[in-house]
């Protein structure tokens, strides 16, 4: 009992600043495992910093600091002793754009396993590259030209192939930056399939500008405005009665 | 009122839905009014208008629905939105309802003009019925206002009526064992006692509605029920 | 232009006839807009073909030498007297002394030293050569008399080829009348003939236009391009990735980046001066060699390098690098595997353009002796060399008429050598290019 109800992340007041412009004042936020947890709210409210601040990703940046602390099983990834590589081993990331390697499907899947040597040979690495594209619900599909380039892909199977090639290293955690914002409804459709399939599986983040996107896939919301959260709660809950008159107004498309 | 949606025109779309409702309202009171109005005053010139009258109700009604439909496929309503489509779509098919009751009402007043022999139980209906009516009136300004306090007034209201339509029940027991020859008249009487009980029930359907909308949930307390009608003999007279 | 009192509507302005001469003008403006770019092109084309065909005009002659054919005596006690068919004995033979035994006896009425001495100038002062090379190539025509093809000199070559009018008196061309009966001699006999210069390829630099070529200037070019490359490549691009994915962004980058941009406008003499008083004075390095040529040149293309390297690596899209780092690449990782691979046809293009820079570059090799009269093929990177540009200067700078064609052809092939590493650009470029 106590076991599923600890949070897999917990993020205690981290703050993140760009130069002298602080872009998340204090965020607080348990995120449970085996859930869909979508963050929604305008843009340029902070959402995507904070998915970049769960695996770091905001390190890349010059000028940017992150405080506060953020906990992955009870473990501060910000602490000394975590290794970046190590935790966006744990922390996969799927992008806005799609974006696969300018390589073959199957070199793009077969990437991460290699650079962290989780594959004994090559047998073994075939087998991962197919379980994480069966997975990704795209084996199908590809199974017959494994060594095309990525880019020949569709849209919608190329953000598969990303996904898949986020899965191939056995994550815990799964963060998707706007994952449908370049697909068309059809491959939305598949990808949301797709995350309801595989959430029993993993910790997922969603950053989705689409509200109805955000209501269909996660369990969870956080309405973030300004840098803050103005509100979390179950997705149902904040899609029929939010607690909060901000949180109302933008949901309903009205002007906070 | 909260500021309007990016969107205009949706605002536009929400804001007919509720004229529609109005128009509903106003048009199922005025249906309810003029059956009670036929009975007290014994006159059947108007009854085939109130069942005319019940066509263009339902008409509006269906016309209401599709607009509901519309504007959920369009738009995509969440929140706020949502519960007031849904609720308007509620409170429509009670209003839509209430008609029924009136028609139903008006038809059985011309049986009662056609056989009655006497008056005299009219005054209790009479009591009931403008009970009712002051009931369905406030809980439609209720909802025009979003004033969920009022509507929880009628709420609590429906006691009133429920005790008296049992009394009108045990009285009207009473008469017709006393006379049996008036059983055909007063057995529409009794029915169209039932009718605005009904009726009663309703506005508080509808003031739940108003709550939801306003609140998110409905009361929590459930509603006090005073017609015992239907657990009542003749031997409890 | 609408008036805001008149609400006339769009497509009413549209139609009204203020608006169709409005519409004319813009067209007509358009027009002449497109006349003056085709202009400028015709113009600059123009210039550009006028300029290749003259200088391919003129290098057409040196492509070709006019060879006479001798009867030489090539008798043993001349040639190897001791029968020791020793190669260095038998090279070392008095080959011009055969020659000119052989023109006394075509014509044995020349007796005057003067004479004689115009009869030899017939031929080449190198045509021994061609006589060795024979004798070497057959050793059994000892003993025997074979007639073979020599160069003619190189005002013979021009009179053959009509660069030296032979209607004008005699005092005012560079053949006497007694030289033309003589040739006329030969020529009657069809014994004058035409061939294809390679001497312009094989040989190496020479006071005589005839026996001059460009060999030691080509493996001279060719030798400090590959020291150019193989120190300014690997230098630029390390330097260029670590300025671009690794340093921090700071004061002292900031300070190191405007120096590059500035290095690169930098004249290219500044180098030399600095190569001769780094390399050659101060850890005294040989002279005209390739080696301090290419350090040279290197130093002039780093910037080009740097520059170019730093901005394909900034054209990768950062989502590759994000999708990298984001299954845990480490950022080595993400350089290496990923835009590295991805920015190499940039990188390669930029290099190959700044390579095909130094090739043409001479000021700073004037500075450190490359620009020299040097007759060997350079055997390495420390033997003295010159390279084209400064060889194709020294030609034209050299009195003899014959040059003047020689100096067309050497330019001719410096810009086929430039060409071509250019096309290797593009190859590399198309090879390379990957879709993402």
């Amino acid at each position: 009992m106590t076991e599923t109800n600890r949070p897999k992340i917990r993020a205690q007041h981290v703050e993140v600043h760009y130069g002298d412009a602080r872009a998340l004042h204090g965020i607080d936020l348990d995120i449970h495992a085996h859930e869909v947890t979508s963050l929604i709210g305008p843009s340029g409210c902070g959402k995507s910093t904070f998915l970049r601040c769960i695996n770091r990703m905001n390190d890349v940046i010059d000028g940017c600091r992150v405080n506060g602390a953020m906990f992955i099983d009870n473990e501060d990834i910000y602490g000394d002793h975590m290794d970046v590589v190590e935790l966006r081993a744990r922390v996969g990331m799927v992008f806005q754009k799609p974006n696969p390697f300018p390589k073959s499907i199957y070199d793009n899947v077969a990437y991460g396993p290699r650079i962290h040597g989780l594959a004994q040979n090559k047998d073994a690495l075939d087998n991962m590259v197919e379980t994480s594209l069966k997975r990704a619900g795209l084996w199908q599909e590809v199974r017959d030209r494994l060594h095309e380039s990525g880019s020949s892909l569709s849209g919608g199977q190329q953000q598969r192939l990303c996904i898949a090639r986020a899965i191939a290293v056995n994550p815990d955690v799964v963060l998707m930056d706007e994952p449908c914002s370049a697909l068309d409804p059809i491959a939305t459709a598949v990808i949301e399939e797709l995350i309801e399939e595989i959430r029993s599986e993993y910790t997922i983040v969603i950053v989705t500008h689409s509200m109805q996107q955000a209501a269909r896939v996660s369990q969870k919301t956080a309405y973030f405005h300004l840098g803050n959260i103005v509100e979390v709660g179950d997705t149902d809950q904040i899609f029929t009665k939010p607690g909060n008159k901000q949180t109302e107004a933008y949901i309903t498309g009205r002007i906070g | 009122m909260k500021s309007g949606h990016i969107v205009a025109s949706f605002d536009d779309d929400l804001s007919e839905l509720n004229q529609m409702l109005a128009q509903l309202g106003g048009l199922a009171e005025t249906q309810f009014a003029n059956a009670i109005d036929a009975l007290e005053r014994r006159d059947n010139r108007n009854i085939d208008a109130i069942v005319q009258g019940d066509k263009q109700l339902d008409e509006l009604e269906y016309e209401l629905n599709e607009r509901a439909l519309e504007i959920i496929a369009l738009r995509s309503p969440v929140a706020a939105d949502l519960r007031r489509v849904v609720v308007t779509l509620k409170v429509a098919s009670i209003l839509e309802r209430i008609g029924d009751y009136a028609k139903n009402m008006a038809k059985r007043s011309r049986v009662i003009i056609e056989h009655e022999n006497s008056k005299s139980e009219n005054v209790s209906v009479a009591r009931m019925a403008a009970l009712v009516q002051q009931m369905l009136n406030q809980v439609l300004d209720a909802y025009a206002s979003n004033d969920s306090d009022l509507a929880m007034d009628v709420w609590d209201r429906d006691t009133e009526v429920d005790r008296m339509h049992t009394s009108l029940f045990r009285e009207m027991l009473a008469r017709m064992s006393e006379n049996p020859e008036q059983v055909s008249a007063s057995s529409h009487l009794l029915f169209i006692a039932k009718n605005i009980e009904r009726i009663g029930d309703h506005t508080t359907g509808i003031a739940e509605q108003i709550f939801f909308l306003a609140n998110g949930q409905f009361p929590d307390d459930e509603r006090p029920k005073a017609d015992k009608s239907s657990v009542s003999g003749l031997d409890q007279i | 232009m609408t008036d805001t009192s008149t609400s006339m509507s769009v497509s009413a302005a549209l139609k009204s006839p203020e608006s169709a001469a409005r519409l004319k003008a813009r067209y007509r403006a358009e027009r002449r807009f497109r006349f003056y770019g085709r202009a400028a092109i015709g113009i600059a084309a123009g210039i550009l073909i006028f300029l290749l065909s003259s200088i391919v005009y003129n290098s057409i002659p040196a492509f070709t030498q006019n060879f006479v054919d001798l009867d030489i005596e090539l008798a043993q006690d001349k040639i190897d007297p001791n029968f020791s068919y020793d190669t260095a004995i038998i090279a070392s033979a008095d080959w011009q002394g055969l020659i000119k035994a052989s023109l006394r006896r075509d014509f044995p009425e020349v007796n005057a030293r003067a004479d004689k001495r115009e009869l030899y100038d017939l031929v080449s002062s190198g045509a021994g050569d061609w006589v060795r090379d024979f004798v070497l190539d057959n050793p059994q025509s000892i003993g025997g008399v074979v007639r073979i093809a020599v160069p003619t000199s190189d005002d013979i070559d021009l009179l053959i080829k009509g660069l030296i009018d032979r209607t004008l008196p005699e005092s005012d061309r560079l053949v006497s009348n007694k030289e033309l009966v003589w040739l006329d001699h030969y020529t009657a006999q069809d014994r004058v003939n035409a061939q294809f210069a390679w001497t312009l390829f094989t040989a190496g630099d020479s006071r005589e236009p005839e026996m001059a070529g460009l060999s030691g200037a080509f493996i001279g070019s060719l030798l400090t391009i590959l020291v150019t490359l193989a120190i300014s490549f690997p230098i630029g691009v390390m330097a260029a990735i670590y300025l671009e994915e690794l340093a921090p962004k700071n004061r002292i980058t900031s300070i190191i980046e405007v120096n590059i941009n500035n290095l690169a406008a930098v004249p290219s003499i500044v180098f030399g001066l600095l190569g001769l008083a780094v390399f050659i004075s101060f850890f005294q390095l040989p002279r005209s060699a390739p080696l301090v040529g290419g350090l040279v040149l290197s130093l002039m293309t780093l910037p080009t390098i740097i520059i170019a390297t730093r901005a394909s690596l900034a054209s990768i899209p950062p989502s590759i690098r994000e999708a990298a780092l984001g299954i845990g690449a480490s950022r080595l990782q993400v350089i290496f595997h990923h835009v590295l691979p991805l920015a190499m046809p940039g990188i390669l293009t930029g290099t190959i353009i700044g390579l095909a820079q130094a090739a043409g570059e001479t000021a700073p090799l004037l500075m450190i002796g490359m620009m020299a009269f040097i007759v060997d093929t350079p055997t390495d990177i420390t033997s003295k060399a010159t390279v084209l540009p400064a060889q194709i200067y020294m030609w034209a700078n050299n009195p003899e008429r014959a040059f003047l064609p020689k100096t067309s052809a050497a330019i001719v092939v410096l810009l086929v050598f430039l060409l071509s590493v250019n096309a290797t650009a593009i190859y590399f470029r198309k090879k390379f290019e990957k879709r993402w």
